[in-house]
Order: C-alpha cells, then structure tokens, then sequence
C-alpha cells in the first residue's frame, strides 16, 4: 500500500458518495481520475485489505435485537463449538480471547425473544450450563473507522 | 422511519457489495426496476435517519495494518457511568463504547474496544485511560483468534 491507497482507504470506509458516478467524486477530492480509483480500489479488494463496500446497517433501527454472548470453553472443545455457534445465521463476530471466558460472539435476531430462544437452543446442543448475555444498556459509541493515513505521518 | 417492501429489497442489495464500475447505483437501480434517481434519494435517507450507520469499505484491519485490537473491559461505579461511558467514547482509539449488564462473576459493566498498531500500544492506551478516569479496575481482553466475522444479512 503507497499513501494514496491509505489516503483512499481512511476516506472511504465512511460517507461514500451517495452520487451517479462516486468513483469520480472520489477522484476528484483526492486529485485522481476516476479509473485510478477504480483501479486502486479493484486492487486492494483483490489484496483483501477492502472487505465489502455497502453499507453498514443500525440493527436497532431496523428493528433487530443484538447482544454479546461469553462462555468458557476447554481447548479441545474450541473447534467443535465454534463450528456449532458459527452455524447460527445472527451470529455475525466470534472471537477466541485470553480469559476464563474465552469465546466471545455477537448475535443479532429480529427480537429478543428469538435471540433469547436461540441462546437457549445453543446451551442445550453444546451442552454447556451458562452462556453470558449481554446486551447493551447504553450505547456511547460505535465507530469502526481506522485513520491509516495519519498514522504515516 | 418505517420499512417498507421496497426498502427491504433495497436493503438487501446495500448490504452486499457495492459494484467497482463507473455507475455502481445504475446497476443497482437496474436490478430493482427503479429509477436511479429515486434509489439515490432513499439511500440519502437511509444515511440521513442513520438506518445506515456507514456507508463505504469494510475493512479487514488485520490485513489494513491495524494488527491489535483489545476488548477493554471497566467496573465503574453506576453513579458514574453515564459520565464516564460519554467521555471515553470521546478518544479517539476508543472504537466502541457501550454499557452492559454485570454477572456475580463478571463485575466489568463498560467496555470498549480499542484498536492499535501493537498490544503495547493497546496496554499503554488502557493505562491512560485508566489514570484519566481512576478506573483500577479493569482487565484487556485480547482476541487470539478469529473464528467468524461477517456482515448480518437482514430481511
């Protein structure tokens, strides 16, 4: 990645041109064409470092229940559950972190009564007593955009 | 704002990927028989009512050069939280702030993930944040492996 490409990246993983030709607009902010754009951009998706570009959606305003979910599993049952966990359609992030409670994973469901059914479910099929449930009494932040250019400076 | 038929198909496509060509809302329009225009103006809405909360490139941060990340978690007194919560969502490593239930075993209640170069730097950012707020209890949950991460497919 040269600085164009970090410049590019920090620009557009927010307010991505909602306009008839976005790639342009891109261009022309950063001083570029737009096939240059686009050719970088092709570039970095197929380097992997681009996911997606879409939108990224408020559960909560589309009427969706989220919560975060811990429990504690053996180091020989970590792939066996993962598979089983991962399985489930809500579950969106799951993670393997250094702490008693080791596997961390998000779910969102269209309420909180099937969230709360397909924790129930999960308990019974992987056979464990206790998944932590905890969904956010309040929201102060959500932003997952990263600065990589100014971190080059 | 209430979802309708229309913006359910609408939605459907925005959370896939947005298409690399000159036009990429053309195409899509296509796909949904409707006017560029008019999808252009319900996207601008979705952004406006925050039905879409970022519009633009999901990274893979690993690959991005972001290499750490820690799940910080705080026990902060209740009276206190609201304040605190608000004003750690304020710097700028924080990339997550929320508040959640507490269990007999599990006395953290506000957590926030912070994102950095290396987990030095994740442990010198808890540090700072710790002695700014006079919050000793805490702990950084570091993630050592990543089992999914996907975007939610909704509808």
């Amino acid at each position: 990645m040269d600085l164009l490409d970090k410049k590019l990246l920090t620009m557009i993983q927010s307010d991505f041109p909602v306009a008839n030709k976005p790639y342009q607009v891109i261009g022309d902010m950063l001083d570029i064409s737009e096939a240059e754009v686009i050719d970088r951009i092709k570039r970095l998706k197929e380097a992997g470092i681009i996911r997606r570009i879409g939108g990224v959606f408020d559960s909560r305003k589309l009427g969706y229940y989220s919560t975060l979910c811990a429990l504690k599993v053996s180091e020989e049952e970590i792939e066996k559950i993962a598979a089983i966990v991962n399985a489930i359609p809500g579950v969106t992030h799951n993670y393997v972190r250094n702490h008693a409670y080791n596997m961390w994973f998000t779910l969102i469901g269209p309420s909180k009564e099937e969230v709360d059914n397909t924790i129930k479910d999960l308990k019974r099929k992987i056979k464990v007593k206790e998944i932590m449930n905890l969904p956010a009494v309040n929201f102060f932040k959500v932003r997952v955009k990263f600065d990589l250019y100014q971190q080059c400076k | 704002m209430e979802v309708t038929e229309l913006d359910k198909k609408i939605i459907r496509l925005l959370q896939e990927d947005l298409p690399i060509c000159a036009e990429p809302y053309k195409q899509i329009a296509k796909e949904l028989a409707m006017e560029e225009e008019e999808l252009l103006n319900k996207i601008q809405q979705y952004v406006d009512y925050g039905i879409i909360r970022r519009l633009g490139a999901v990274l893979r941060h690993r690959k991005a050069g972001i290499t750490a990340n820690a799940m910080v978690v705080w026990g902060v007194e209740s009276p206190r939280i609201a304040e605190v919560g608000k004003s750690m969502a304020m710097f700028p490593e924080v990339t997550h702030c929320y508040e959640r239930s507490t269990y007999p075993d599990w006395p953290y209640n506000l957590f926030t993930m912070i994102h950095a170069n290396s987990k030095e730097d994740c442990y010198e950012i808890a540090d700072k944040l710790s002695k700014t707020f006079d919050i000793s209890n805490y702990q950084l949950l570091f993630s050592s492996e990543e089992l999914k991460k996907t975007s939610m497919k909704y509808f």
